[in-house]
């Protein structure tokens, strides 16, 4: 038994694990995603202008049913879904949201809530727990009110969601602080890792923004400088030594200042799909910013599994063969694949062109420039985001 | 605040899996598997037949005995791996120590 227990380590000494996905990936190809993204609905009490979701909003009255929730999520642990991300939106705006962790839980569904937490109450919560909700990520937008509410566009806010991380734990649930950071508090990062500290969350995530839809309108006010992005990533390896076993620090540079574009997605079609307020099956939350793509929904009468596979949308930028050059002779083409389809339309206006946050576009240079000249300009006025398109911030932008 | 989460492990810790880390067969690809936050996790045969042991109530010194018993081992090996496995998973935050029922 001890040899078993010696020759059974792998490389990674001695804790009797590997990463899934990399077996899945060589195993099977386009294997169904081991984690799924419900965005539950577009509403939500705040009006962050770097919202992940389309400017383009689902209405409350094309939301999937509850009924119509429950069957998605019986599907998805059929087919092999582990985990389900519950989104929005705010997810927590449903009414039947505790009925729907319930679901998750009795079909086997390991369930996260990604929320702002602004209206969760501790009986909520406890309900959630109860209900087997697995953990719970919260969104801060700063350390303290001023800048933190100025951002969440909502009075406030910081406060509440202080309150709920604390409840959280108090049920006992595991907490995750996201932290999406940006020209306009990046100076607070310090002490937002300290407040997750507090907070006694188990991880963090410091991602900074993501140029696409909302965060393009408002890119000239989010913006880093590349001198914040070299003390950002200073700050966070100093933390992620300092606070190993305490709390687990993810770090998503802005991949402007990349040399090389992210995998987006794990490559389009390859690892995730995400499901819309409305029902669309699709390859990333930004994607229906792409005009000219058809997305499939839970509503048509195709199964999940087979808008996975055979769909137009999810096989066009599947694999490498749909690159032009650069791409296509690229050593890297299969370690980014191309970089993300929603950035590359939304500056180039193709989806099919290399993504310009890498060097070897052609845009690369004229787009970077572009952005440094803005975050010098120092212009912090934002476009909030809501149902009407958005709405420019009153003021000069600093809040008074 | 953070205390549960650095054990150390001995004979007499009574591991647990934390409440954000679940054990499961997954059908579809017929592999174990442990889920954690924006991680999905395949634990070796052996680690997996380690964790299914650690509910909290056992201490670590009855799952040698277990094991020890069940492989007709010597008890020395066994204890040494044994901790040193629940020890690695301890510190990648896959392990807690179960709360005390009394005071």
């Amino acid at each position: 038994m001890s040899e078993i227990l010696a020759n059974s380590k792998p490389a990674d000494p001695g804790d009797g694990l590997a990463a899934l996905e990399a077996r899945r990936s060589t195993a099977e190809s386009f294997g169904i995603p081991l984690a799924v993204l419900a965005e539950l609905t577009h509403r939500c009490p705040l009006q962050c202008p770097y919202c992940s979701n389309p400017v383009e909003l689902d209405r409350a009255g094309s939301e999937l049913s509850t009924e119509e929730w429950k069957k998605v999520l019986s599907e998805l642990a059929e087919i092999g879904v582990l985990q389900i991300h519950f989104s929005g939106g705010e997810p927590t705006a449903r009414k039947d949201l505790v009925e729907l962790v319930r679901h998750a839980s009795d079909v086997g569904l390991y369930s996260n809530l990604i929320t702002s937490a602004v209206l969760l109450t501790r009986e909520k919560l406890s309900a959630l727990a109860d209900a087997g909700l697995c953990h719970v990520q919260i969104s801060f937008q700063g350390n303290e009110p001023s800048v933190a509410d100025r951002v969440a566009g909502l009075k406030q806010s910081h406060q509440k969601k202080l309150e709920a991380a604390r409840w959280t734990r108090e049920v006992d649930l595991p907490l995750t602080v996201n932290a999406v950071m940006h020209r306009q508090n990046l100076h607070q990062l310090s002490d937002i890792i300290q407040m997750a500290v507090d907070l006694d969350a188990d991880r963090l995530e410091v991602a900074n923004v993501q140029y696409y839809g909302w965060a393009l309108k408002n890119r000239a006010a989010l913006m880093p400088t590349l001198a914040q992005i070299e003390e950002t990533s200073r700050i966070v390896e100093e933390a992620q030594t300092r606070l190993k076993g305490i709390l687990a620090i993810d770090y998503v540079v802005p991949d402007y200042y990349a040399l090389r574009p992210k995998k987006c997605m794990g490559g389009w079609g390859r690892q995730f799909f995400n499901i819309s307020p409305a029902g669309k099956v699709l390859p990333c939350h930004a994607a229906e910013s792409i005009t000219g793509l058809q997305f499939e929904s839970v509503r048509s009468n195709h199964s999940i599994a087979w808008i996975w596979q055979n769909s137009e949308a999810f096989n066009r930028y599947r694999g490498t063969a749909w690159m032009p050059e650069p791409c296509k002779s690229c050593e890297f083409r299969e370690i980014d694949f191309g970089g993300c389809r929603c950035q590359a339309f939304a500056l180039t206006g193709d989806a099919g062109n290399t993504d310009p946050a890498c060097t070897l576009s052609p845009k690369h240079e004229e787009i970077f420039r572009q952005a440094e000249c803005e975050a010098a300009a120092d212009n912090n006025r934002f476009v909030y985001r809501n149902f009407a398109g958005g709405t420019l911030e009153t003021g000069g932008g600093d809040g008074a | 605040m953070a205390g549960p989460r650095n054990i150390s492990v001995s004979e007499t810790s009574r591991p647990v899996l934390p409440r954000h880390a679940k054990l499961k067969f997954d059908e579809t690809r017929q592999v174990w598997v442990i889920l954690a936050p924006e991680r999905v996790l395949a634990p070796d045969e052996i680690a997996v037949e380690v964790l299914k042991l650690c509910d909290g109530v056992r201490s670590v010194g009855a799952m040698i005995d277990e094991l020890a018993a069940k492989y007709a081992a010597p008890r020395e090996a066994i204890a040494t791996d044994v901790v040193a496995m629940l020890q690695d998973l301890a510190d990648k935050g896959f392990l807690t120590q179960a709360r005390e029922k009394t005071s």
